[in-house]
């Protein structure tokens, strides 16, 4: 049987930044599905399914998405899903949702904050409760023995991933939707002591609050999706190869391939895993990496994800014939979503 | 009071336990007798930390085999101040160890010099003296050529099945910016609701958006101190974090002009008095802070009854 041919038609953010403290779930809620909805000259009563991404330990609040739904409008009563995941992975089910065939709008959302708490001790807790939890190993940890394991075996440089650091900083700063990060020369920035041998500061992501939607429609025009799919891959870090992330790549071949994209946002909050990706996924020099400044200065949790396909078909939108919108689960790149968007 | 930041404090607990499974149960079981074992898989690679199955094929692992205690860092990074809960309060390395007769690595916590720290070294197992069937019963590696202290032996009769899992998560929360206009007014012993534009609805406390109709609300609505109560429950049994001594009453109490109903207390009268219908009003305590606590409770008003037909929308 066909897929039915699905379409981003609207896409809305809400700014990521250092905390959006004036706004609750259901406010956060309320204003981007408004926004999105208006982006994609849709209405509420139109949406025949909607889905959202966002995880309780981040909110600290148990069932935090059952008080988001009061943004929403829900009434009559919606048909209405969630998954404690970045909202990237809301949109797939959204997607498979209306491949059954009896709805055609579906909405998608999330949202996150980091200033609640601290998102690095949260993120110990999603580690394998058996063998990692108890160490409370945090995510700068993690990624640093992933960036020993790239310096050492020479696949990347200290240098190049100070460079990634600035033009992330530099592209972000051009974002209106990125909180403002401090420029310096890669010079500057390798002077600076380190986080976690062998990361620095510019190595790590800017942890923000946020919120996304984005309106999926089957036909009726806007960015099409080529294809979307997920993998997982092993979840210990002494089990699989840190150096790649064979995940992406598999999970790009099933969305279709990266035939005509100009443009890839990938989610890499550390510098290291844009580089990881850039090559799992075999992306040269031609497409232009994260032009919104990626994941690293600004990376709002369980909404990163869903912001890097809105900026993809943001791009498809204005021009780019095709764009790949690239999610990330778990910690070192294990679960990996890519979503290649194209013109039509 | 606009400068009252309406911040506060809040920590997630959870006191979970966590069941093994035979597979991870021999794991820890090893472990708390000093020992490490990894599994192998039909094609005979040994995994360790074990997983239940084998992750290339899915089946399930063949035996379990004796691993370690000395291996070899594959990769690592420096913690220069660890975090309460780490597992060394000292400064200390995580690495990956591959464990001599494993095929994959393991990460703990590695407790040496910085200057000595370089991937490829030699490093051994160190147990703790009290070991429950835990992955902290390894306590650390260090490196190989130090001595090792020697392993206290720990009654051991069950195998291991469960452990402690407990979730510790601090935050600090902001009321937002229309709760905090709520709690604001409280200190003027006001009580402000929101009307949604779209269908008039009156929400106290208010709502920044209108669960109904999905649009912002926009007009604050003084409402009055006096209610009815629409439903209520006498508590009269204690239970862990109780403020007030039952027996006590809470109820649903309907401000005249609300649309939905406010959970609070009733008071100054006997509990077997709270009845549907009652009609109330706010009590307000002296030192007034940014709380709905700042309402002692609702006590019952000399008016007539409210008649069910009247509050039958907001029960
Ligand atoms: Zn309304």
């Amino acid at each position: 049987m066909a897929l039915r041919d699905v379409h981003i038609a609207g896409f809305a953010q809400l700014p990521n930044s250092h905390d959006l403290d004036d706004y609750d779930e259901a406010e956060m809620v309320q204003e981007i599905t408004e926004r999105a909805l208006a982006d994609a000259g849709l209405r509420r009563e139109d949406v025949g399914f909607t889905c959202s991404g966002s995880n309780d330990y981040v909110m600290g609040r148990p069932f935090s998405f059952t008080m988001a739904i009061d943004g929403l409008g829900a009434w009559p009563p919606i048909r209405e899903s969630h998954v404690e995941m970045d909202g990237a992975w809301a949109m797939y089910e959204a997607y498979v949702r209306l491949q059954h065939g009896d709805v055609d709008v579906a909405l998608v959302y999330c949202f996150g904050k980091s200033s609640l708490g601290s998102v690095d001790k949260v993120h110990t807790y999603e580690l394998d409760p058996y063998s990692l939890a108890p160490l409370q190993v945090d995510p700068h940890s993690l990624a640093a023995m992933q960036a020993r394991m790239l310096l050492e075996q020479g696949l990347i440089t200290e240098a190049e991933l100070a460079h990634i650091a600035c033009r992330a900083r530099r592209d972000g700063n051009k974002n209106p939707n990125a909180p403002h990060s401090d420029e310096a020369d890669a010079d500057a920035l390798l002077a600076q002591p380190y986080v976690r041998e062998p990361l620095r500061a510019h190595d790590l992501p800017t942890r923000t609050d946020g919120a996304a939607c984005i309106v999926l429609r089957v036909g009726g025009g806007g960015p099409r999706i080529r294809g979307i799919a997920h993998i997982m891959d092993q979840h210990q870090p002494g089990s699989r190869d840190l150096t790649d992330a064979v995940s992406a790549r598999q999970a790009l071949e099933a969305a279709g391939g990266a035939d005509g994209v100009t443009v890839a946002e990938l989610h890499a909050p550390y510098t290291t895993q844009v580089a990881v990706l850039k090559r799992a996924m075999g992306l040269d020099d031609e497409v232009a990496i994260n032009p919104s400044g990626g994941a690293i200065p600004a990376c709002t949790p369980m909404v990163a994800g869903l912001v890097r396909i809105g900026e993809a078909a943001m791009a498809v939108r204005h021009g780019a014939p095709a764009a790949i919108g690239h999610a990330t689960s778990g910690s070192l790149l294990q679960h990996n979503l890519v979503c290649v968007l194209e013109a039509e | 009071m606009t400068t009252v930041e309406l911040v506060s404090p809040f920590v997630l607990e959870y006191a979970y336990k966590r069941s093994t499974g035979p597979v991870i149960g021999r794991f820890l079981t090893a472990l708390r007798a000093g020992r490490i074992e990894g599994v192998r898989t039909a094609t005979g690679r040994v995994l360790c930390p074990p997983v239940e199955y084998d992750p290339e094929t899915g089946e399930d692992i063949v035996d379990f085999v004796e691993v370690g205690p000395e291996g070899t860092v594959t990769t690592w990074t420096w913690v220069a101040e660890p975090e309460p809960g780490q597992p060394l309060s000292e400064p200390f390395a995580y690495a990956l160890v591959k464990l001599d007769g494993a095929d994959t690595a393991m990460l703990h916590a590695l407790k040496c010099g910085k200057d000595a720290l370089v991937t490829g070294m030699r490093v051994r197992a160190v147990f703790a003296a009290e070991r429950s069937g835990m992955i902290t019963d390894l306590a650390y590696f260090q490196p190989a050529d130090l001595p090792a202290p020697e392993l206290v032996p720990v009654p051991a009769e069950h195998p291991v099945t469960r452990f402690k899992a407990p979730v510790h998560a601090e935050y600090t929360v902001a009321a937002g910016a229309t709760t905090a206009e709520f709690l604001r007014g409280i200190l003027r012993k006001e009580l402000n609701g929101r009307r949604c534009p779209s269908c008039d609805k009156i929400y106290i406390p208010p709502r920044g958006s209108c669960p109904l109709c999905g649009v912002r609300t926009s007009e604050v609505v003084p409402l009055a101190q006096k209610g009815t109560v629409t439903t209520f429950s006498i508590i009269r049994i204690p239970f862990e974090g109780q403020v007030l001594e039952p027996p006590y009453a809470a109820a649903h109490v309907l401000l005249d002009g609300a649309d939905v109903p406010l959970l609070h207390i009733v008071g100054d009268c006997d509990v077997d008095d709270v009845r549907m219908g009652m009609r109330v009003e706010a009590v307000w305590v002296e030192d007034l802070q940014p709380t709905l606590a700042s309402v002692r409770y609702f006590r019952p008003i000399d008016e007539p009854d409210a008649t069910y037909e009247s509050f039958k929308e907001h029960v």
